[in-house]
């Protein structure tokens, strides 16, 4: 998520990370959220497009079942033999790092990311093997499926029922530079077996948590690459809601519509106290209290020292990208207002680039 | 895809992109042709090849409804045949281009309606669309590319699809393609990378597409909900029923253009809430006759943009648009106001005195959002 203006400092930071990374090869990755949806396919068909227009590709490594398609590709590709290894009597296929590394091609295709390597090996984990390639100049394609990466099997646990027991840490997905889902309506996937309802369902609920993910990715490498180039310019392509703190504020309603919408729109909520001179004592509990809740309710919570308040919102949801804010009536009083004029009317006028949501000062009146 | 009694409708599934060239149609006649291996009964309703020689390739073998001519102003314009495919009948039919309006003098204003012709009469359609078509996506997209899109879709459309598949690649490996002339001419191809096919708008119809699928699924998930699923698993944050009160959102017309925008905002958040939508507009004469004729127009061109995006419109007499809309809304139980804000020179005037200020002040027992001014 984007934040306030990097420094000179980190921009230099950033520039010389990017130069770093061009010695690196590149890591592009084919995302599925199940098996059978296509991705070690993809993941052929740009090997086999490289190789067309003249790059040096071969495969380092594929699974073993393969459909006929895939078959087709694979006989016209160079493929680096796996090296076999005996785990508990059964023949396993490791893939040859070594042998890829004196090879040096300039693209090495990888298939199933999240496989653990049998003990003995190189790396004990293939995404090691494949950050190994990277390091050194070697540019990877490669296919994983949702259900195998490290931070989501919570969520995947909830769904399936089920935890993978090999995985992939997120941020290695993370730091791919370029992603690539691949989506196929769950019926497809089950051509010929006929599927239950409820496994249509688990997988939609899968490919949702894939689709959402991969949105995340795009919109944390959009922001990197837009600051690099110092472009301020707000995008708008993810919701973000701020939700304004006051002492007096109805702050339980705004906190838990502004995480009902949240949830709905799978955005940040963020939560903003502008602190104030002078509370009572029962005023600064209050706003302990609210603050609290917000925390409960999941939204990361600010605190600012400023004079302006409405001035200090805004440069706030500025930087912050902010789409949504909410705000209570109760940033009014009478008497300030008729000297000063109202701070809401203020906040209104300026922040013409995001919604306002203005709620009441307290639960509504009874309706007649 | 099984063969359809023509009692039925047709199964409609669509191949959603973020842009021209990402691959939508290439994938549509795939499946085409895999359907039509199968032995299933496919045609290619519509198709538009851009010259592209792979896509091209893909059609080999596919039955072309040829497309009908249609004279307008001395050119002729070709547009899909739909009574041709009705007279055909087969069990799938591919349509390219959702979003295309068609030629003045077809029988229907949108490619859409044909599409939803098709359907109704039994036959499967495929069809492929690009997400910058989607109508509440409008402002925001003109907002992100500079690009105000002319050729829109209502939301709902795209809701009513069985299926949704999302086409991806990469922005590079896209801006790879327009550079390698795959997608458009030399030099149409040139503007395009600076312009619209600019990487990080790319990324950022891109992220939107994803998003959308994502909300699109979960709406599936929300419908069917309750029977197929274990008791466990029904509290997962994906599968939860809303909580909270439903909502009802109420937006406040005027005859200014920016009206639009409010109508489209409106429609998207009451889409991701779950929520009622209502519009009205407020006038001391209902049959509006009052209003000089070029208002009169807009706010009946409002009007009617809503009703096409499914919302409830009522017109309300009254002489106190802020009195008025508040009762309304008490009336129906509005969660929520959505309102424009007021032109003026300055904010004290801009919002003192204003029907938002009136409004604001009449309704403190309700929430109001001010919608956002899209500028550039």
């Amino acid at each position: 998520m984007p934040n306030a203006r990097p420094s000179p400092e980190e921009l230099l930071r950033r520039i010389e990370a990017e130069e770093q990374q061009s010695r690196r090869g590149r890591l592009k990755m084919f995302l599925g959220y199940a098996s059978r949806v296509g991705k070690s396919f993809r993941m052929l068909d740009e090997g086999r497009r490289r190789k067309q227009r003249g790059q040096d590709v071969v495969i380092g490594y594929i699974q073993g079942k393969l459909g006929p398609d895939v078959s087709k590709v694979l006989e016209t590709m160079e493929v680096i033999p796996g090296l076999k290894v005996r785990v508990d009597g059964k023949e396993e296929e490791v893939m040859d790092v070594v042998a890829i590394l004196r090879r040096h091609p300039q693209v090495c295709l990888v298939d199933e990311l999240a496989r653990d390597n049998p003990p003995g090996s190189r790396n004990p984990k293939r995404w090691q093997d494949v950050k190994e390639l990277l390091d050194n100049g070697i540019t990877v394609v490669t296919a994983i499926n949702l259900q195998y990466i490290a931070e989501q099997q919570d969520a995947i646990e909830k769904i399936t029922g089920k935890r993978a027991s090999h995985t992939v840490p997120e941020a290695f997905i993370r730091s791919a530079d370029e992603i690539v889902i691949v989506d196929a309506p769950p019926d497809d996937l089950h051509q010929d077996v006929p599927s239950s309802t409820a496994d249509t369902r688990r997988l939609s609920e899968l490919r949702e948590l894939a689709l959402l993910l991969a949105a995340e990715v795009v919109d944390q490498q959009l922001h990197q690459s837009l600051e690099l180039r110092g472009v301020e310019t707000f995008l708008g392509s993810q919701e973000r809601i701020l939700v304004c703190i006051t002492p007096r504020s109805n702050a339980k309603r705004m906190l838990e519509s502004g995480h009902r919408n949240a949830e709905r729109f799978h955005c940040d909520l963020l939560a903003l106290y502008v602190r104030q001179k002078g509370l009572s004592d029962s005023d600064e509990e209050l706003v302990e209290k609210h603050l609290a809740l917000a925390r409960e309710l999941g939204a990361k919570v600010h605190i600012l020292e400023a004079s302006g308040s409405a001035s200090a919102i805004l440069e706030f949801a500025r930087a912050h990208a902010v789409t949504q804010l909410f705000v209570g009536h109760s940033l009014r009083s009478r008497w300030h207002e008729l000297l000063f004029g109202n701070p809401l009317d203020r906040l209104i006028a300026a922040a013409d680039a995001m919604d306002v949501r203005i709620f009441p000062h307290s639960e509504p009146r009874p309706v007649s | 895809m099984t063969s359809q009694s023509p009692a039925r409708k047709g199964r409609f599934k669509i191949f959603l992109g973020y842009a021209a060239g990402v691959g939508k149609t290439y994938q549509m006649l795939d499946e085409g042709q895999e359907l039509r291996r199968k032995g299933v009964d496919t045609v290619i309703g519509y198709f538009e090849p851009h010259g592209r020689k792979d896509t091209i390739a893909r059609t080999e073998g596919l039955e072309i409804i040829p497309r009908r001519k249609i004279e307008y102003r001395g050119t002729i314009f070709e547009e899909m045949d739909t009574e041709a495919i009705l007279k055909r009948k087969p069990e799938v039919c591919l349509v390219d281009e959702l979003a295309h309006t068609n030629v003045p003098g077809s029988e229907r204003t949108k490619r859409c309606q044909d599409v939803q012709v098709l359907l109704e009469a039994g036959i499967s359609v495929l069809t492929s669309l690009n997400i910058q078509h989607l109508e509440s996506l409008n402002d925001q997209v003109w907002q992100m590319t500079g690009v105000r899109v002319r050729e829109t879709l209502p939301d709902w459309v795209v809701d009513q699809a069985d299926e949704i598949v999302v086409v991806d690649v990469t922005p590079r490996a896209l801006r790879h393609r327009l550079e390698r002339g795959v997608i458009y001419s030399p030099e149409k191809a040139e503007k395009a990378l600076e312009n619209f096919f600019a990487e990080h708008n790319l990324s950022a119809l891109r992220e939107i597409v994803m998003r959308h699928a994502a909300h699109e699924i979960e709406e599936k998930l929300s419908a069917g909900s309750g029977d197929s699923i274990s008791p466990g698993l029904r509290d997962t944050p994906l599968s939860a029923e809303p909580t909270g009160p439903k909502e009802c959102i109420l937006i406040c017309i005027d005859e200014r253009p920016s009206a639009a925008v409010l109508i489209r905002r409106g429609r998207r958040v009451a889409d991701y809430l779950r929520a009622e939508c209502l519009a009205i507009y407020v006038s001391p004469d209902p049959t509006l006759a009052h209003l000089a004729q070029e208002e009169r127009e807009a706010v009946e061109k409002h009007l009617g943009f809503a009703r096409n995006l499914r919302i409830e419109t009522h017109v309300i007499e009254g002489n106190e648009v802020s009195e008025s809309v508040v009762e309304f809304a008490r009336a129906r139980h509005a969660t929520q106001i959505f309102m424009g804000r007021s032109p003026s020179q300055g904010w004290k005037h801009r919002v003192r005195g204003s029907t938002l200020h009136r409004a604001v002040r009449l309704a403190r027992d309700m929430e109001i959002t001010i919608v956002a001014e899209r500028r550039r």
